[in-house]
């Protein structure tokens, strides 16, 4: 399969035949998590049958996302020669309709093309996938592939030009030279901390010791950022190539992915990469006769958040608790089983390649001075358009909030929106026009964290926020540092005081000495960062808090023990009975009132659990404040 | 499964998995293994990966307590995974866990119904967040949730299981 001179080369392959396997038709549908949620897996197995009802050739393939989640379920058409065709919120009842237009060169039906060819009726009606309004100011490198290749074949991978990094640094570059390229694109590490990766790799190649690891981190565990498992899903072979390269730079010969469990699909597709990479000689011993060789193994993380901590990490792969470890001595010098070390982020390893194939300045062509390149963004919350984006760095959040995620669904005002997950912070509208950068959001009081963006509206309550993500650091403490332990614990049970009508003004003050104090004194980031959450809350929104406290009021309408009770709507109540069904207290009964039959609530019995709002189809049950 | 089964099934995963040298390492894929195979770490199964491992049995014990993805107890026949990340919080998440156990009759620190019929986990982050709220039933994904939904799903679950 080799060609040339049998060293150094990439396999030729039939582009044709990959694309399209022998046929002309190929139908791409988005298959990973977020499109499965959406109902991806039935239009899968509804366009199936109607292929073969119609008796029509065509190459299905399962792709990953292409971070269009709000468009969900997506599936484009592509004849051979000709563009491609895209259609959003597929429904499975409309598939005939859509392939019928499809195929009589009609694109009614269509959502988007990718370019403009003149071949098709009504052509200029649809807009290019890169002029509609979520699309348009990205500039795609880690995730450039997701949603259009097929993640489960490596010729589709190098067809678009994968392994061409891997190729030249192997050939042409000594490990040296590839940390000195790295260093020069100014990438920083894409995790969270935005340490340079050019230097941590700098640092590992000149610890001393003939053993060295490298890890890929792909234990995404920030609630809200989901740009890991797109990246590992959509396109598993960019982040390996880049793992690889890695590898070669610091002087490993071993290497581990850690990856998530409660992230299967991600896990499925690396491992599967692994063999196929191993079955063209692309890793393993003696890759493409480079005499570097690369021994790859996937390890399945058993969930926890401390591990995006490295030592912690490091300590989950040999098998023991997570606790991460004071340093120095950093993993660089001394690392798993006492070795140098690199981690690297999924989504850092993916920029490797082009840095590589294409040279540092391509990479740092756009982003800012200190923050190079370009990041991926998870919008998700109350936006019109959520999904995984990748702009420059140096955007503002409001360009990405409105511009590209169309602002919060109609009639709603944005209230806050909250970067880094847990470790970050909420910022309120004040702050839309910052630029996003590492620099820019820590003086705000936030952090880039791994770049996941949930934006909230008038109907969350920031309190019960802070207090959701206070419970979430304080169940994933791992225990070790009694700052981080305790100090955790007081700040979510002061909160659950507030959130329950039972707080005092000078809880504010405790609150803001112990987040000091927590995060001033523990031993890794995860408790030095916890406190973010509510110390932003309280600064940005402190009103807020004081309603919750003198007032003994959720102004959001959340907070469930501020409720004084529940009531029926008689106008809008159809005396169905279910909420007399789920009732836990028999509180309910069926009565006649002047506008007809309706559900009535004995307040006496009435145990204020909320279930006959959850339940009632018709909206017909108010809170009483 | 008899005690019998269980420590052969027991000896023969870490047989398999303690091949490179480094046991200790070895720990946490075979927990992962035998709790795919029997849904959960019976006590009688750890005790035995410490004896194979000549590890203690607090290590064993500790590490199965530490991780999220371990469970003590036998699960039921269906596993709802409820995602609880930040976006599901904000869509909603903690209405649909309240209607969930009222629902199914669970208090807990129970997790499972008492018809055995379900089991629910809670989960950081399934990581679909534009789908919020989100749940799974087994291995399929269930998005943007709402109670009426959910109880219209369950229902089909629980008619599959009478007849």
């Amino acid at each position: 399969m080799m060609a040339g001179d049998g060293e150094f080369a990439l396999p030729v392959l039939d582009v044709d035949k990959v694309l399209f396997g022998g046929g002309d038709l190929r139908i791409n549908i988005g298959m990973s998590t977020c499109g499965l949620a959406a109902g991806a897996k039935t239009v899968h197995d509804h366009l199936k049958a109607e292929l073969e009802r119609r008796r029509l050739e065509a190459k299905v393939v399962k792709v990953g996302c292409i971070g269009a989640c709000y468009a969900e379920p997506l599936m484009e058409i592509i004849r051979k020669g000709h563009l491609g065709v895209i259609y959003a919120n597929v429904d499975p009842a409309k598939l005939p309709g859509i392939l019928d237009s499809y195929l009589r060169g009609d694109l009614s039906e269509a959502y988007a093309i990718r370019a403009r060819s003149g071949m098709f009726k009504g052509e200029d009606d649809v807009p290019l996938l890169d002029e509609l309004d979520f699309f348009k100011y990205q500039v795609r490198d880690a995730i450039e592939n997701c949603g259009v290749i097929d993640p489960k074949s490596i010729e589709e991978y190098i067809i678009s030009g994968g392994y061409r990094a891997l190729t030249r640094a192997l050939k042409e570059m000594t490990p040296e030279q590839v940390i000195e390229e790295t260093s020069a694109s100014g990438l920083r590490g894409r995790g969270g901390a935005g340490f340079p990766t050019g230097l941590k790799w700098k640092f590992t190649r000149e610890a001393p010791g003939v053993k060295k690891y490298a890890i890929c981190n792909a234990d995404e565990g920030d609630p809200g950022a989901f740009m890991n498992r797109i990246n590992a899903e959509g396109d598993p072979h960019k982040v390996l190539e880049g793992l690889i390269i890695a590898a070669y730079a610091i002087g490993a010969d071993e290497a581990y992915i850690f990856v998530r469990a409660e992230k299967p699909l991600m896990a499925e597709r690396l491992a599967l990469a692994i063999k196929q990479a191993e079955g063209y000689g692309l890793l393993g011993e003696d890759i493409l006769g480079s005499g570097f060789s690369l021994d790859v193994k996937t390890m399945l993380s058993a969930g926890a958040f401390v591990c995006g901590e490295e030592t912690g990490m490091m300590a989950a792969i040999e098998g023991r608790r997570a606790m991460p470890r004071p340093r120095p001595p950093f993993p660089a010098t001394k690392g798993l089983w006492g070795k140098p070390t690199v981690i690297n982020n999924v989504e850092t390893l993916a920029h490797i390649t082009t840095i590589i194939a294409e040279g540092p300045e391509e990479f740092a062509r756009v982003g800012t001075e200190k923050s190079k390149g370009t990041k991926v963004f998870c919008l998700a919350g109350k936006i019109r358009r959520g999904g995984a984006v990748e702009v420059p760095f140096g955007m503002t959040l409001r360009q990405l909030v409105f511009d590209i995620g169309g602002g919060p669904p109609e009639g709603k005002r944005i209230k806050a929106v909250q970067t880094g997950g847990p470790s970050g912070g909420c910022l309120s509208e004040e702050h839309l026009d910052l630029p996003l950068d590492y620099e820019t959001l820590q003086a705000a009081g936030s952090i880039m964290g791994s770049g996941g963006v949930v934006v909230v509206d008038e109907d969350t309550c920031i309190v019960d926020l802070a207090r959701y993500f206070l419970t979430f650091t304080t169940a994933e403490s791992c225990g070790e540092c009694p700052p981080c332990r305790i100090g955790l614990k007081l700040m979510r049970d002061v909160l659950t005081r507030i959130t329950r009508g039972e707080g005092e003004m000078e809880d504010l003050r405790l609150l803001e000495n112990l987040a000091g104090t927590v995060a001033d004194t523990s031993l890794c980031a995860l408790g030095r960062t916890a406190p973010n959450p509510v110390l932003t809350t309280m600064r940005y929104f402190r009103g807020e808090y004081e309603a919750h406290i003198r007032d003994r009021r959720c102004p959001a309408g959340v907070c469930l023990d501020l409720i004084k009770g529940y009531r029926v709507d008689p106008g809008a109540c159809r005396a169905c009975g279910i909420c007399i069904s789920e009732c836990p207290s028999e509180a309910i009964t069926l009565q006649d009132s002047d506008e007809g039959r309706t559900a009535v609530i004995d307040q006496d019995k009435c145990v204020r659990c909320g279930q006959c709002a959850l339940v009632c189809p018709f909206d017909a049950v108010e809170k009483v404040w | 499964m008899k005690e019998q089964e269980l420590d052969e099934l027991v000896d023969e995963v870490c047989r398999n998995r303690v091949s490179d040298g480094r046991k200790e390492s070895a720990l946490i894929p075979i927990l992962q293994k035998i709790q795919s195979e029997l849904g959960y770490l019976p006590r009688r199964a750890m005790k035995r990966i410490s004896n194979n491992l000549r590890i203690p049995p607090s290590q064993v014990y500790g590490v199965a307590t530490f991780y999220h993805q371990f469970r003590l107890r036998p699960e039921a026949k269906h596993i709802i995974t409820q995602c609880r990340g930040t976006a599901c919080h904000v869509s909603g998440a903690t209405e649909i866990y309240n209607y969930l156990m009222r629902h199914l009759g669970i208090t807990p620190p129970e997790d499972t119904s008492p018809d055995g019929l379900f089991t629910i986990k809670q989960v950081r982050c399934i990581g679909a967040c534009s789908l919020a709220p989100i749940i799974k039933i087994d291995d399929e994904v269930f998005g943007r949730l709402d109670t009426s939904r959910l109880r219209r799903i369950l229902a089909k679950y629980s008619r599959e299981a009478e007849q």
